[in-house]
């Protein structure tokens, strides 16, 4: 079994507020990031897959039928939007980068095919100094 | 307790399988299956599992962990075409998993006694796109 991860770019805005807590509530929860006209990230997600080496290709997984997966469910809803609004998942949440991984990883399992090797793992890097884990299978070793 | 150390080796390679159809060869590699090949400045990751010596107060010695790591996987693949000069990819399709278990392939045994197992390679074959390979 090998683990085949690949880095996806997508650009988005956010604010961090929770609608029933005051502003200064909301600058203590979140800082900055509660700001009220909100900011942007480009945001790096990773997507791993874990699965036999198909003996006749060499692959785990077919890297392009992947990446049109993960454009069609989860980049095409996500890039060069603001989460809070234009993602129905996150609207009334948060729109945290741990929200966002669940957010990713929720929707590729809705649309994973049968015959794709296993989703493992999600991660999703806000910044360089942000960077949530997020394991869907453990690891086996 | 884990540690790690990178290497860092340009190679080319064409992934194409002679048992694949023209067709089958693009839809599943894509530029990568072009005729004359194509290069990568690959980063091995290679992580050892152990415990510290309470005398050394290391799992491994860093500088032999570079210097089997370098005879073992960059001194035969560093410049080189895959396909041509570095076996079995001359009749195993070097992708990134092939790849990856080879390089496990070649430094496994000599983690097999001593102080510190082989526990992990990771291959990067762009920043964008690894393998991680565990063994089994």
């Amino acid at each position: 079994m090998v683990r085949v991860t690949r880095n996806y770019q997508f650009s988005a805005s956010h604010r961090l507020y929770l609608a029933h807590l005051s502003e200064e509530e909301n600058q203590k929860l979140f800082g900055k990031c509660a700001n009220p006209h909100g900011h942007g990230h480009n945001y790096t997600l990773a997507v791993t897959v874990e699965g036999p080496i198909d003996p006749r290709t060499g692959l785990a997984v077919n890297p392009f039928a992947l990446d049109k997966l993960v454009h069609g469910h989860v980049l095409g809803r996500i890039d060069h939007s603001y989460l809070n609004e234009d993602v129905e998942e996150l609207r009334g949440v948060p729109a945290t980068t741990e929200n966002l991984a669940s957010f990713a990883r929720q929707a590729l399992a809705a649309a994973w095919p049968a015959d794709f090797p296993a989703l493992a793992h999600i991660g999703v890097r806000e910044t360089k100094r942000n960077v949530i884990e997020l394991p869907v299978i453990p690891q086996k070793v | 307790m884990y540690i790690s150390r990178r290497a860092e080796f340009s190679a080319s390679h064409v992934c194409r399988s002679v048992e694949l159809s023209a067709e089958e060869n693009l839809s599943l590699y894509g530029p990568g299956a072009n005729a004359n090949g194509h290069g990568h400045n690959y980063v091995v990751e290679v992580t050892l599992s152990g415990t510290p010596d309470p005398t050394t107060g290391m799992i491994y010695d860093l500088k032999d962990l570079k210097d089997i790591m370098h005879s073992e996987v960059v001194d035969p693949m560093d410049h080189r075409h895959l396909n041509f000069e570095v076996p079995p990819f001359d009749k195993v399709v070097p992708t990134t998993e092939n790849l990856t278990l080879e390089i496990w392939r070649r430094l496994e045994p000599h983690f097999k006694q001593g102080p510190a197992r082989l526990h992990c390679v990771r291959l990067y074959e762009t920043e964008d796109t690894y393998v991680d390979y565990y063994g089994k």
